[in-house]
């Protein structure tokens, strides 16, 4: 049960001179939920980057249920089982809802271009899988009800919760999510805490989360991870990190606590 | 839903049998004239679904159409002129085996000059398409202009500036309008495919169409090298309709032509390129009479001001971009469904049922 999802060894990521993550060590289980949290600038949306292979560590290693995923191209790392959110919402703005999600699975169609263009028999059933798996997802997530809307034109809220939709269709074992309760107020993050618990245990899914609302952190959190100034500075379950005298001084010492 | 698909079909075969008829009519009874345009809206139908691919569907701004339909017009002239004709074309130096005892049908000439502009595309789109939005425009356009130089110098191969004459004027309204039908219905299966949603989404977002597990160069490849296919059949198509080529014939403005019928119909809407793809041509047909003498305007020069048309057509599209921002149609589409909707909403009576068609 305590399977190893993804491990993070001594990965240290360079820009020019600047340390934006330095030497960090992490690692998931199956079906945790584990929080990134620390100041702005720490260097999270980094340490995501360099999990879903945007950026190449400088130094240091990812593994993914034991294999390497260290160097591989996001598409890669999308296949071996990584799905992930964006700090700034990334939909495909002017595609429909329902595109949204159909673009998410076309990494699991085995068909080829040519029995696609002719429609052969088996892309047919692949693509019809798709539209069912889609319909699944989207009322799943609430969504179903808007297929038809261009992914920009809906509440922020939504879009939200349309990018997480678009994650899940690639049928990931771990799930990234960037800041999924930002711009959220008080009510709507704790029904999303209530979405996400329930994805991780309907989809047998491991989750990191980067996030900035404390609440959402503490109530969600199986273990958190502190970075700041692109360093761990300190790891442990929700009630430990609250005791913490470097996290309380990171925070209080550096930028508020919100984005 | 397939009470909805039986009656699109049936639309599309009445529409099919009318366009049919209207060929033959113009076929049979229109002057020459008539007929030549009406071949080459086919033509630059073909060109434009082409580009459109590329630019419109995949975001890709790739600037190289005119040195991939000069590949399609070589071939196809080099495979087809009969040989006696070849030995005379090519005064200076002679031609090169094997081109010059072979010949083959326009059919198969067409294929191969489609198949080898695919082939340049993959050689050009390994370097390039890793390249980002303006470097690539500028790195596309180079090649064409490579293509056209090295077309210029190869003398044996290309009879150099003095050009390509005699090319057999297969190219018929029949094989016009077979090869454009083809070409449409096979980029609106693709669009509508689980590929085309992938290029769509490469469109939209490249760092999201990554980590969604889209290869980015991989589906790149596939719309340039499949775009090329096309601009290599419309060059090999235009090559048989003109009779006689030269490297001047495609240079960087044969581009444009075809980048101005894609926008104004709309980067992204077939039925967009379609409709445009008539529009530009019948227009700038039309507007021919502006590069004469205008007799009416005293000031105007006697014998006219040649390049006028040019100017006035630019100056029609500008107005179309500042009105239609994203040409007349957008990334809209013209279906059976949606004329109903629109004939429906005139009659003013509403249908409950909303049809819902996903492909
Ligand atoms: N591509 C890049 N090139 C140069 N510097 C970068 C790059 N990406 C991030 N950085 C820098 O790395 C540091 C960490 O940035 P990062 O986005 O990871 O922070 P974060 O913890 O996600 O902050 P926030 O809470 O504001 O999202 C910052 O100083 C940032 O400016
Ligand atoms: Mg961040």
């Amino acid at each position: 049960m305590n399977k190893r999802v993804l491990e993070v060894n001594h990965a240290t990521m360079r820009f020019g001179g600047l340390v934006a993550v330095n030497d960090l060590c992490m690692h998931i289980d199956h079906q945790e939920i584990v929080a990134l949290i620390g100041p702005n600038g720490a260097g999270k949306t980094t340490a995501f980057n360099m999990i879903t292979g945007v950026y190449t560590p400088t130094s240091g290693s990812v593994t993914l249920n034991s294999r390497s995923i260290t160097g591989l191209r996001p598409d890669r790392i999308a296949h071996a089982g990584i799905a992930r959110t964006f700090q700034n919402i990334r939909l495909f703005k002017s595609l429909t809802v329902l595109d949204n999600v159909l673009i998410a699975q076309h990494l699991r169609l085995t068909s080829s271009w040519p029995a696609a263009v002719l429609r052969m028999p088996r892309y047919r059933r692949e693509n019809e899988q798709m539209y069912r798996r889609a319909e699944e997802l989207l009322t799943y997530m609430g969504l179903w009800d808007v297929r038809g809307e261009i992914a920009n034109s809906l509440p922020y809220g939504m879009q939200r919760k349309l990018e997480i939709a678009r994650a899940l269709a690639t049928q990931p074992v771990l799930l990234l999510l960037d800041e999924p309760a930002a711009g959220m107020n008080p009510a709507e993050s704790a029904e999303l805490t209530e979405l996400i618990r329930g994805i991780r245990d309907r989809f047998h899914l491991t989750v990191l989360l980067i996030e900035h609302h404390m609440d959402v952190v503490m109530d969600i959190s199986d273990r958190i991870y502190v970075l700041n100034y692109g360093s761990l500075i300190a790891e442990g379950t929700p009630a430990e990190i609250q005791q913490n005298e470097d996290v309380i001084h990171a925070y209080l010492g550096g930028d508020d606590d919100e984005a | 839903m397939t009470k909805v698909k039986k009656s699109s079909m049936l639309l599309s075969c009445l529409l099919l049998a009318a366009l049919v008829s209207l060929l033959a009519y113009i076929d049979g009874s229109a002057s020459s004239y008539i007929v030549r345009i009406t071949r080459l809206c086919a033509i630059n139908i073909v060109l434009a679904l082409s580009m459109n691919l590329v630019q419109g569907f995949t975001g890709i701004f790739s600037l190289g159409h005119a040195g991939f339909m000069a590949i399609g017009a070589y071939t196809v002239a080099l495979l087809t002129i009969p040989v006696a004709k070849k030995e005379t074309l090519f005064m200076l130096e002679p031609l090169i085996a094997p081109f010059n005892t072979l010949t083959l049908p326009f059919g198969a000439a067409l294929l191969i000059g489609g198949l080898l502009a695919a082939a340049l595309a993959f050689l050009i789109g390994l370097p390039c398409l890793r390249l980002r939005g303006d470097y690539l425009a500028i790195a596309t356009l180079g090649f064409s202009e490579i293509i056209r130089i090295v077309i210029t110098n190869a003398q044996s191969l290309t009879n150099g500036a003095q050009g390509l004459k005699s090319i057999p004027k297969t190219a018929n309204i029949w094989w016009c309008y077979g090869i454009a039908l083809a070409v449409l219905i096979f980029i609106s299966l693709l669009i509508s495919s689980s590929f085309g949603r992938a290029l769509k989404a490469i469109r939209e977002d490249e760092i999201a169409a990554e980590s969604m597990g889209i290869s980015l160069l991989g589906h790149k490849m596939l719309s340039f090298m499949l775009s090329a296919f096309l601009a290599g059949v419309g060059g090999g198509l235009y090559a048989s309709y003109i009779g006689t080529i030269g490297p001047d014939v495609f240079q960087i403005s044969r581009t444009y032509d075809i980048l101005m019928i894609v926008v104004m119909g709309g980067m992204g809407s077939i039925s967009g390129s379609v409709v445009a793809a008539f529009l530009v041509t019948i227009g700038q047909e039309w507007l021919r009479v502006l590069d004469g003498p205008l007799p009416f305007l005293p000031f105007w020069p006697e014998n006219g001001v040649s390049g006028m048309r040019m100017v006035v057509f630019s100056i029609l599209l500008l107005i179309v971009i500042l009105f239609f921002r994203n040409g007349l149609f957008g990334h809209r589409e013209i279906t059976w469904s949606a004329i109903g909707r629109r004939l429906s909403a005139l009659a003013g009576h509403h249908k409950d049922g909303e049809v819902k068609a996903h492909e």
